[in-house]
């Protein structure tokens, strides 16, 4: 066993994205890339076989968050809203990939976007499955408070 | 003239909670998440309990935002569903004997989906209630409220369109 790289114990350290097999691919510069294997219980419609668009979204809120924290001027973050759109139906068995980036960086907001691809439209630099724009909070990290001494 | 006698309570609502868990059953990434619906009549609570895995930060802890909005959207689909299937139900265009995981109404399909993070989800049980808003023969507007504690303290709301599956394609 090697040690788990940094990236790893991003993914290690949120319960959820560990419980949804999520890996951190590619992280830095106010920008992230996320993915998540298919599984079967993971549909949301049976019908289909179609994955979730709860289980897209979770991706796509993780894949936000870390490109959040991987902007120098942050230290944390929490989501303040996150829209979706469903452009189609992902293809059953394939992974999906979410790339997220900051879009613009406030003293105390993170403006996101992000895309999810299934394995096909990842190659073909097709039609994402689902695009997302998102308000982060951004936190530089402790504020010294007012009189506080500094160390 | 004398009125037919109405079907015995019971009767009643073990077809209309068989409809219910038919529905809810049905969907895989729901029941991954622990979610289950409380029925009065036609009116629908979701409920998902706390669980570790539901956990995206912690050091608060708090729920993941991909649970909350897993969780919103999936009240949202379900609601939709359920108010179709309850009006065929109810005039007894369809049977509920009948439904079971291979004879389900296709599912509405998400457009899009919009959710406003209120507060931080505590590590506790979490509840929603939506609201069709608009349904028309296509689309469909719902919004949905989730809350912990409080009922008037939500921790997060949503809105989203969805596309209304056409009747010739049920099964």
């Amino acid at each position: 066993m090697t040690n788990p790289s940094p990236a790893q114990r991003f993914v290690e350290a949120i319960p959820h994205a560990k419980a949804l097999g999520m890996t951190l691919d590619e992280i830095g510069d106010g920008k992230a890339v996320m993915s998540m294997p298919y599984d079967e219980r993971f549909i949301g419609d049976p019908a289909t076989g179609v994955i979730s668009g709860g289980a897209v979204s979770a991706l796509m809120d993780t894949c936000c968050g870390g490109a959040v924290l991987a902007h120098p001027k942050a230290s944390a973050t929490a989501t303040l809203d996150l829209r979706i759109e469903y452009m189609r139906a992902a293809t059953p068995g394939q992974r999906i990939i979410a790339k997220a980036e900051c879009f613009h960086v406030t003293r105390t907001v993170a403006f996101l976007r992000a895309v999810a691809h299934d394995e096909d439209s990842l190659a073909a630099d097709g039609l994402p499955v689902a695009t997302a724009t998102g308000a982060f909070t951004l936190d530089g990290g402790p504020r010294k408070r007012k009189g506080e001494a500094s160390t | 003239m004398s009125r037919s006698r109405p079907e015995p309570v019971q009767v009643i609502k073990k077809r209309r909670d068989k409809a219910l868990s038919a529905l809810v059953d049905g969907i895989p990434y729901s029941q991954f998440l622990g979610i289950r619906f409380d029925r009065r009549g036609d009116e629908l609570t979701a409920l998902l309990p706390f669980d570790e895995k539901l956990v995206g930060n912690p050091f608060l802890p708090a729920l993941h935002g991909g649970v909350t909005s897993a969780f919103l959207e999936i009240t949202a689909i379900i609601e939709l569903s359920w108010s179709m299937l309850w009006e065929e139900m109810e005039s007894g265009q369809l049977d509920p004997q009948k439904l079971d995981a291979d004879h389900l109404p296709r599912l509405p399909k998400t457009i899009d989906f919009t959710v406003d993070y209120l507060r931080s989800g505590l590590p506790r049980d979490a509840y929603a209630r939506a609201r069709v808003n608009r349904s028309g023969r296509r689309y469909a507007s719902v919004h949905v409220e989730a809350w912990q504690d409080n009922r008037s303290r939500l921790f997060a709301q949503a809105t989203g369109h969805f596309l209304i599956p056409s009747r010739d394609n049920d099964a």
